[in-house]
């Protein structure tokens, strides 16, 4: 996997949960040109142990001097979230990987109508900067908790204009996906990002009016939970693994010195799937990716997010 | 490698393309066994050998200026050759970007590119083209920014937009194809573009080979070797020319067979484009007589029992039955059926 070196170069605290950081190349050289709705995998050597979280590109993809990430500080995580809050700071280095999108804006779409909550803007806010650019014709809807929680509505009202809408939860508005959904012209995409009830709302509403599933996009990246220790059994190389309970089956692997693919580690892009021969327990799985039948099939599992009950559990790998 | 002199030759009429002792020697022979079955054989476009075809991104060779040339003449005569839908032209400033930032950084001597901000400079000096032009401003170049650069750079392109978890062939610079037409696949997904390859759907290779490709990142593009034969060292079999060309397959005789028959290997590379997340498929074919193929013995046994190995189903999709047998004889005499190890190097 192609990594990049970087030194943070600002640190901004936008509100009391979220920071923003600038990042440069350690080298000096232009970063690469992304597409908007990007993000990149950060790694994070957090008390010995390797760390990998994935953060939406938030800069304009036109800016090839510094990459822009937010962060919201999550107590009830591992860790990742809480370490990049209080130990990195200006000048601290980190590695990052080139970006990848799973969340590009449709080419052929006539409209883009954008839903974030919360955090969920950033993605949003790389793909506004090449919609702007392209002349595409696209609304943003935005809900956020309180007026001291809307993070970037400054900066969206200047790239956006009027085409930005805000819902303040604390003030009583609220979005109501019946109706934004009921009156777009034939061609329009949606695209959403936020907490998992948001967006899994957005797309049964959309699903039960008839929209095609080819306009529906959405972009949720999971943290690994924190569950029981478990055995894997690696079929093909013949080794059996602990899985500790703060420590995902993808970790786990990689402590052991090996190197399954990976891209997102959060359970969207699918480039880790492995196959499950057999497990003694139930597999809980926590991705994105595999559809209600292929979960309930149990043959198949993300192993960067998703956890077994079990005493063992045997991988095609 | 010492810098070759771009030759002066023709891929038609007079067919007058010939390899030089050092092309033949670098030629990427396409067969490590003696077995042959289709397979996705994906690896890593990392640089290779110093003087290999591999040794960078884009390579260039003493057959520069006649491909382009060739190119040109094929698009005069058929400008659908170059298909562009509008929604590609983040795709389009991406290839010019690629093709110039790899020849000016691996070819000092021959391409030169100056950038100030978004104002680019651009020189070709093999084709003498000097080219002041802003990035991202279609209107300062003198033809869609696709055409400028793929008309500057050997082998087909074919830009596939990413959606629907799903690669479309909607952009294409192809007028060296082996038997096929991107007027015709343009806009297909890349399930429909390669329905025709017999013994592959059965073996899911295409389910794998889509699921890796929408996972290709920038920055790790990634090669594969294919491979065909073509009577005459003719660039553009297309379809719609077919009757040009077509009637040559019946035309190969033992006393010809060595001077008409060539053996055709594809370079596959396969990039991420940064700003349009589309992927740039790039197919560059080289072509060698089988006389010059046996001057190396081992290419020539190696080759002897490929085609005698050959499912033909695979003969026919890749049209060599009308002389597959003619070959096989020829080469059969320079087959004393030694091992030969595993390997593609000439000897």
């Amino acid at each position: 996997m192609t990594t990049l070196n970087v030194r943070v170069a600002a640190v901004e605290q936008v509100t009391e949960l979220v920071k923003h950081f600038t990042l440069v190349q350690q080298n000096g050289q232009p970063l690469p040109r992304f597409s908007g709705g990007s993000h990149v995998v950060v790694s994070m050597n957090i008390n010995g142990r390797n760390h990998r979280n994935p953060y939406s590109l938030m800069g304009s993809p036109d800016n090839t001097e510094s990459y822009h990430i937010s962060v919201r500080r999550q107590e009830q995580s591992r860790g990742g979230s809480v370490y990049m809050h209080d130990q990195v700071t200006v000048g601290s280095e980190l590695q990052i990987t080139y970006p990848v999108n799973l969340f590009a804006i449709s080419k052929l779409a006539h409209k883009h109508i954008l839903v974030a909550g919360g955090i969920g803007i950033t993605p949003f806010m790389s793909q506004i900067a090449d919609l702007n650019r392209l002349g595409q014709h696209y609304e943003l809807h935005y809900a956020y908790r309180s007026p001291e929680h809307g993070a970037f509505v400054e900066q969206l009202r200047e790239m956006c204009g009027d085409r930005l809408h805000c819902y303040v939860e604390s003030e009583g508005q609220r979005m109501s996906f019946q109706q934004l959904l009921s009156q777009q012209p034939l061609g329009t995409h949606v695209y959403t990002c936020g907490p998992d009830a948001m967006v899994k709302t957005l797309l049964l509403t959309a699903r039960d009016m008839g929209w095609p599933e080819s306009h529906l996009h959405s972009e949720q990246f999971s943290a690994p939970p924190i569950g029981d220790a478990f055995v894997i059994s690696l079929a093909q190389s013949g080794i059996d693994l602990e899985v500790p309970g703060d420590m995902s089956m993808l970790e786990a692997m990689e402590e052991a010195g090996l190197e399954p693919p990976f891209l997102c580690r959060g359970g969207a892009c699918g480039r880790c799937e492995l196959e499950v021969l057999a497990c003694d327990g139930a597999l809980m799985h926590n991705d994105h990716y595999l559809s209600d039948a292929e979960k309930t099939a149990g043959n198949k599992i993300m192993p960067c997010v998703s956890r077994a009950s079990c005493q063992k559990l045997v991988l095609n790998i | 490698m010492n810098t070759p002199a771009f030759k002066h030759e023709t891929f038609r009429d007079d067919y007058s393309f010939s390899n030089s002792a050092e092309a033949i020697r670098r030629f990427p022979f396409p067969f490590p066994e003696d077995d042959y079955m289709y397979s996705v054989n994906i690896e890593q476009h990392e640089p290779g050998a110093p003087g290999s075809v591999l040794e960078h991104l884009i390579d260039i060779d003493e057959h520069y200026l006649a491909e382009c040339e060739d190119r040109r003449l094929t698009l005069e005569q058929d400008p659908d050759r170059c298909i562009i839908t509008p929604h590609m032209i983040d795709a389009q400033w991406d290839m010019v970007e690629l093709v110039m930032e790899s020849l000016a950084a691996d070819y000092p001597q021959w391409f030169s590119l100056s950038k100030n901000g978004d104002d680019w400079h651009w020189i070709n000096t093999p084709m003498g083209i000097d080219q002041q032009f802003r990035f991202g401003d279609a209107s300062t170049l003198p033809m869609p920014p696709f055409e400028f650069i793929t008309r500057q750079v050997q082998g087909d392109w074919i830009i596939m937009d990413q959606r629907d978890d799903d690669l479309f062939a909607d952009m294409g610079m192809v007028t060296s194809q082996a038997d096929w037409s991107i007027a015709f696949d343009a806009g297909m997904s890349f399930k429909e573009w390669h329905g025709p390859v017999p013994q592959a759907n059965e073996i899911g290779v295409f389910d794998r080979a889509l699921k890796y490709l929408l996972h290709l990142q920038y920055g790790s593009p990634v090669r594969r070797l294919n491979w065909t034969m073509t009577v005459n060292p003719r660039l553009d079999t297309s379809p719609e020319n077919y009757p040009f060309w077509g009637p040559d397959n019946v035309s190969v005789t033992p006393e010809n067979v060595g001077d008409k028959v060539y053996l055709r290997v594809e370079l596959q590379a396969l990039f991420r484009l940064p700003r349009s997340n589309a992927i740039a498929f790039s197919v560059r074919g080289y072509l060698i007589s089988l006389n010059e193929l046996v001057t190396y013995p081992r290419w020539g046994k190696r080759l002897h029992r490929i085609l005698k190995g050959l499912h033909p189903d695979l003969s026919e999709y890749k049209g060599l039955d009308h002389y597959r047998q003619t070959v096989i004889d020829w080469l059969a005499p320079m087959d004393d059926g030694a091992d030969l190890g595993l390997g593609t190097q000439p000897e």
